[in-house]
């Protein structure tokens, strides 16, 4: 867009406008999440018996993912430090690789969740595996809006555009990253 | 960080370059709040009429059972609860919602903070898209097979999650769909608000420069962002059940369905907040101006607004007392609901202490924004009987429960809205209404709701059970005294509604041929009447304001005129 | 400050966190409650935490974000502890869970089987 409001230039709290926002998006899907996993943890501790169904679910899995992840983390804050010195190009480059660390996460997710349907755990099983699925999906799904916008923003920055955005979508991914660490104790770890 | 700030001069410049657009761009698929505000406000005006048009077919069935209701002939038992959960869904999520927080947001936030546009205009059109589509998909669920969700606005399971018990295996989860899709719109339109009001205020305005209404508009969002959550994951949740046959609510294969009530009172509760909100910051300002006096205590109304948001995070589950919630909580939440009646008889005592000594003028919006503190009053003390856990064993789910909710909902979204409309038609629209007109229609509007409601609160204390379709089949409800209130309260309604031709008549003839608006009609202090009337795209041509004080400095003692806008040099 | 903000201080950052990583993942195969606790919330506390205030770069923006991100973690709190009292019981005053009590009896005794 060629035109942009002088609203958009203005930062009266001290905050760039554009990571703000971005904190506002953090803020909304921490009570998105915040509701889910508290009612996950609510049945939990109420249903003993969910260690039992636990222990189907892949820890190596997870701990890979996790470790996926935490790494695809540092080369999205390595892109906004490539950003901020004005190299472009550079984050780029990082920004794939922060893309390629989301797509094997999903692949990894891909190849366990056929495993465990195909043993019988399915979203119906019962409530462990309803809450399993629903939460590791409703993540899987930001993973996915990560990558796509990050795809768009690197080629932005192929052409040292709009580099601020690199540090926005490196902070959300940070956040995806976030929840996961969390989801990983309480999906496969707790058993 | 490593935004790139160009000048601001350099951007004003491109404003003047605009070159004719077609109609769809400028009013369908403009990025200008404005015009995106008046979208959301006609949409929603047209959502309220489908609304009342529920409200009527479903009260003549209840004054007149079986009869032939014009325009919609006979109302069956499960046409009855469609149009009573419509009813209710459409009025707070699609009218409520989109005109007090969207329209008047969208409007008034960049013309009272000195900026000329949103900070995302695009998110700000896509939001509206969004809210769109989510109004179409809960129309549409109309007229698939089964028919609309019946099971209540508050969607309780198993009777929503379970097609074999609602009957409307397509209605109820198109109604989740809608929802959903609604408080998406509401998310990325509140995160632009607030990120509006907090970082493009004009030069010079400090936080305690903004207008009330701004303020409230803004923690009013901050509240609908930090309670929808768990409903958002609660309705994902609904969802799966609905569809796929998962069992977290389903008691029969151990799921909870006293967890979706808390799901959905965590935020249910929150939201009432978020609509109030908004109608007494719009009242606040209108009496400012109509008094002619400084408003009282213009902090005090700030932290009492946050100690109000704070504390309606706690009080959700006195929606749930007769649900077999655990009692000691019940006590907890007792205790929360009756501390909240403070800060709002606060604000109410607040607003009346600017009207003390002030010279008031009763015009149309004053008039409104007067009814809306009595009327709401009235709605706020009912409350403290269902508060108290005891009180409320007896009154759970009677009209009782129906008309103290209406007596806080009419205020906020019909009183609080006429307000707005006409206090800023004249900037909106750059021409005034007719008082007259709008006398008529304001005595014609106030006197029958009255009329309505309070036979409502009698029949509720003698037992009137909610979501009955028929009260002949219950011979302690059917008597000849219970009757005669339940058909004067639809005479009453159809006469409000018939006065509501009056709004109309007078909104397209004043907007065709009423008095050309000057800038500040009203002599107003705000950023937004020191603009022509209808502001220009930009809002405020090549030079944006400064501000240089508050904005309710009325009749300050040494000087000439009686007001003194936030942007005069002094 | 460019110690700080380095790439060299970001690696050294994805070092902890790789390093707690596999502490949280060891630390239950001891198969001690407490121990369970501690490596796998307790650290997934700690990570969070890292994450937030390095790659976030929460420990220098200022703090009014921070306020934004604590006020919402706070109202989930307050959503768990008004709410957990009804979920996490079987049976009340005047209503029960039998399906419920059943499930958990059926998935305890599947589990006995297993072990």
């Amino acid at each position: 867009m060629a035109m942009r409001p002088i609203a958009t230039t203005r930062a009266m709290t001290g905050i760039p406008t554009g990571r703000l926002a971005v904190w506002w998006v953090i803020a909304s899907e921490i009570v998105i999440f915040g509701g889910l996993l508290g009612s996950y943890i609510m049945h939990r501790l109420v249903n003993p018996q969910w260690a039992n169904y636990a222990i189907h679910t892949n820890t190596w899995a997870g701990a890979f993912n996790t470790l996926v992840l935490l790494t695809s983390s540092l080369s999205a804050v390595l892109a906004h430090h490539a950003a901020t010195h004005g190299d472009g190009k550079k984050a780029a480059r990082y920004l794939w690789f922060t893309m390629a660390g989301g797509g094997i996460f999903i692949v990894v997710k891909a190849f366990e969740w056929t495993h465990e349907i195909q043993l019988g755990y399915t979203i119906t099983a019962n409530a462990f595996w309803a809450f399993y699925y629903t939460a590791a999906g409703l993540h899987a799904l930001h993973v996915i809006a990560g990558v796509v916008i990050m795809g768009i923003i690197s080629v932005d920055c192929l052409k040292n555009q709009e580099l601020h955005r690199v540090e926005l979508i490196g902070n959300y991914w940070h956040f995806v990253d976030l929840v996961w660490i969390f989801l990983f104790p309480l999906l496969y770890i707790a058993k | 960080m490593a935004e790139s700030v160009p000048a601001e001069s350099a951007h004003a410049h491109d404003h003047h370059d605009h070159h004719e657009q077609s109609f769809a761009s400028k009013y369908l698929f403009s990025t200008d709040h404005k015009i995106i505000a008046m979208q959301y406000m006609f949409t929603g005006l047209a959502m309220g009429l489908i609304g009342a048009f529920f409200a009527y077919a479903f009260r003549m069935q209840l004054a007149f059972p079986g009869m032939d209701v014009p325009f919609w002939g006979q109302v069956s038992a499960a046409e009855y609860n469609a149009l009573v959960t419509n009813h209710g869904t459409i009025m707070i999520f699609w009218v409520a919602m989109p005109v007090l927080i969207a329209a008047f947001g969208n409007y008034l936030i960049p013309l009272m903070v000195g900026c000329d546009d949103m900070v995302f205009p695009r998110l700000n059109r896509l939001s509206y898209q969004i809210f769109l589509l989510s109004a179409i998909v809960l129309i549409a669920s109309f007229f698939v097979e089964g028919g609309a969700f019946g099971g209540a606005w508050t969607a309780y399971p198993p009777l929503s999650a379970k097609a074999e018990y609602s009957l409307t295996p397509l209605g109820s989860s198109i109604w989740v769909v809608a929802v959903a899709l609604e408080f998406v719109a509401f998310l990325l339109g509140g995160i632009n608000f607030v990120t509006t009001a907090m970082n493009s205020r004009a030069e010079g305005m400090g936080m305690y420069d903004i207008p009330v209404v701004i303020w409230m508009i803004v923690i009013a969002s901050i509240l609908f962002m930090a309670s929808v959550g768990p409903l958002v994951a609660g309705a994902v949740m609904l969802l799966f059940d609905q569809t796929i046959g998962t069992n977290f609510f389903d008691p029969d294969r151990g799921g909870d369905p006293v967890l979706w009530q808390h799901l959905f009172w965590f935020f249910g509760h929150p939201e009432v907040y978020v609509v109030l909100l908004p109608a007494m910051g719009i009242t606040a300002d209108i009496m400012a101006v109509f008094a002619r006096k400084k408003l009282f205590a213009y902090k005090t109304i700030l932290y009492t607004t946050f100690a109000t948001g704070v504390l309606s995070f706690m009080v959700w589950a006195h929606h749930q007392f007769v649900a077999g919630i655990d009692p000691r909580m019940a006590h907890v939440f007792t205790i929360t609901t009756l501390l909240i009646s403070i800060p709002i008889a606060e604000l109410c005592f607040v607003y009346i202490a600017t009207l003390y000594k002030g010279s008031i003028t009763l015009t149309t919006p004053m008039l409104w924004a007067l009814a809306f503190l009595f009327e709401f009053l009235i709605g706020g003390v009912t409350g403290i009987f269902l508060g108290a856990s005891g009180a409320d064993i007896y009154f759970h789910d009677t009209y009782f429960v129906l008309a103290h909710f209406h007596y806080t909902f009419f205020p906020i979204a019909i009183i609080g809205t006429y307000a707005g409309i006409t206090y800023w038609f004249p900037k909106m629209f750059g021409r005034m209404m007719n008082d007259t007109l709008g006398k008529i229609h304001f005595w014609g509007t106030i006197i029958p709701f009255n009329c309505i409601f309070i036979p409502l609160f009698f029949l509720g204390m003698g037992g009137q059970h909610r979501r009955i379709y028929n009260y002949e089949n219950f011979p302690e409800l059917a008597g000849q005294g219970m009757q005669d209130l339940r058909v004067f309260a639809t005479v009453a309604l159809l006469v409000m509604l018939a006065f509501q031709v009056v709004f109309v008549i007078n909104f397209i003839v004043s907007l065709r041929s009423g008095k050309k608006a000057e800038n500040n009609p009203w002599r107003a202090n705000t950023l937004e009447w020191q603009t022509p009337s209808p502001p220009p795209h930009g809002n405020f041509g090549s030079e944006m304001p400064k501000v240089y004080r508050g904005p309710y400095e009325y009749s300050t003692p040494g000087r000439e005129e009686d007001f003194w806008p936030q942007n005069a040099p002094s | 400050m460019s110690d700080d903000h380095g790439p060299a201080h970001y690696i050294r950052i994805w070092a902890i966190l790789v390093a707690l990583l596999v502490v949280s993942v060891i630390g239950p195969m001891f198969e001690i409650q407490v121990v369970t606790l501690i490596t796998a919330f307790g650290i997934a506390c700690v990570k969070a935490y890292m994450v937030a205030a390095n790659f976030m770069h929460l420990k220098t923006e200022k703090t009014l974000a921070v306020y934004m991100l604590v006020t919402c973690l706070v109202f989930m709190f307050l959503f768990f502890a008004g709410t957990a009292p009804d979920v996490m019981k079987t049976e009340g005053t005047n209503w029960d869970k039998p399906a419920l009590r059943a499930m958990i009896a059926a998935g305890l005794a599947e589990g006995a089987d297993h072990h």
